[in-house]
């Protein structure tokens, strides 16, 4: 099958690990409250920071909304992309940013934090995230050439009806 | 594209509700909201407008259980089907892995049904999907009104592969669930039958 409903988005354990200890650093050195990332389709891919209270599934999706609706917005005026957005709340601030082309940073921060010292940190912090959903991409595409069998590849109509019951 | 999650063994689906203005896309979602127990589902957003049009998108989160030591988690969302939010429909089907056509069974809103369709396919293939290829099943909605085109007619106009179909009255919920549920075994088929990365 070809075309882009040929490639499903992978996370392993590993990358992930090395994507919220990059989260983690950043949360700390922008002294952020929270720090997650989400891929352009709305799925929440990691968050780290003060999450019990929020609701990041909803985060989530209205993010990536918010960078499709943005991103729409740039094509009218002949822009690529916005790459940062930027919205500013009486106590909570949020700082939106693209990585690699393909995946949402969103930090969330409050008067301990300023704006210029998010930007500066996430700067950084994206050069290697980027880095990481690239080997990420790459050995989702080694797995699927040559790579064991796919754990779904067994599922039976009663594992797909056992959900419904 | 569904994410899939080996660090914390979940499947995420994005399945997106299609239809002309006022077929009963929220409404479908609103009853599947209603009658999912509260662990298994997250928070309905509606971005709507003040005379509850939506404007953008609903979206409604599900988790409907484990499936090969998977848990599998469906996002629901619904386009808005006035004519004017083109724009908006074709940025909520990115990354779309099952669609439903939602189709307004009055006698009147035939031409808005099969104009929907059209744009449906359209802003699919500007996308490089190809609706014949996706995860895709028809729900007859409101067929509790008098004034309704037979179900024969709606099938020669919006069905002529013969993908799923389901009569339904969302309002009350009937056909809701077997909508759902035939798109999602679509979808589950489709990763059963691409493995993990295609």
């Amino acid at each position: 099958m070809l075309g882009p409903e040929s490639s499903n988005f992978v996370m392993y354990d590993e990358e992930l690990k090395k994507i919220n200890q990059v989260s983690d650093k950043l949360l700390r050195e922008a002294n952020a409250k929270v720090i997650f990332l989400v891929d352009k389709n709305g799925q929440l891919i990691s968050s780290v920071g003060e999450t019990e209270h929020l609701d990041t599934t909803s985060l989530a999706s209205l993010t990536a909304g918010n960078i499709a609706a943005t991103g729409g917005l740039a094509k009218l005026i002949g822009e690529k992309e916005f790459s940062i957005l930027f919205h500013e709340g009486e106590k909570d601030n949020i700082h939106i940013s693209i990585v690699g082309g393909r995946v949402i940073l969103v930090v969330i921060f409050d008067q301990r934090s300023s704006l210029g010292l998010v930007r500066l940190r996430v700067k950084k912090a994206s050069e290697e995230l980027g880095a990481i959903f690239d080997e990420l991409a790459a050995k989702a595409a080694q797995e699927d050439q040559g790579g064991g069998p796919s754990p779904f590849a067994e599922i039976t109509d009663d594992d797909i009806d056992n959900l419904f019951s | 594209m569904s994410f899939i999650n080996y660090a914390s063994r979940e499947i995420n689906c994005k399945i997106v509700y299609y239809g002309p203005g006022l077929c009963g896309k929220t409404t479908n979602l609103q009853f599947v909201y209603q009658k999912t127990s509260p662990d298994a589902k997250g928070k309905m957003i509606s971005l709507a407008t003040e005379t509850e049009r939506t404007l953008f998108f609903d979206f409604l989160p599900l988790a409907l259980g484990e499936i090969r030591g998977f848990k599998t988690r469906f996002h629901l969302y619904t386009v808005p089907g006035q004519v004017f939010y083109d724009a908006s429909r074709k940025l909520i089907l990115k990354g779309v892995d099952g669609v439903v056509f939602v189709a307004d069974s009055q006698e009147e809103r035939l031409d808005a049904n099969v104009e929907s369709m059209e744009n449906l396919k359209a802003n699919l293939e500007e996308q490089g999907y190809k609706l014949e290829n996706l995860p895709f099943v028809i729900q007859y909605n409101k067929r509790d009104l008098p004034n309704v085109t037979s179900v024969e007619e709606l099938r020669s106009l919006l069905n002529p592969n013969g993908v799923p179909e389901f009569e339904a009255c969302a309002t009350t919920g009937e056909g809701v669930f077997e909508t759902l549920k035939a798109v999602a075994k679509l979808i589950l088929m489709e990763l059963k039958k691409g493995g993990a990365g295609g």
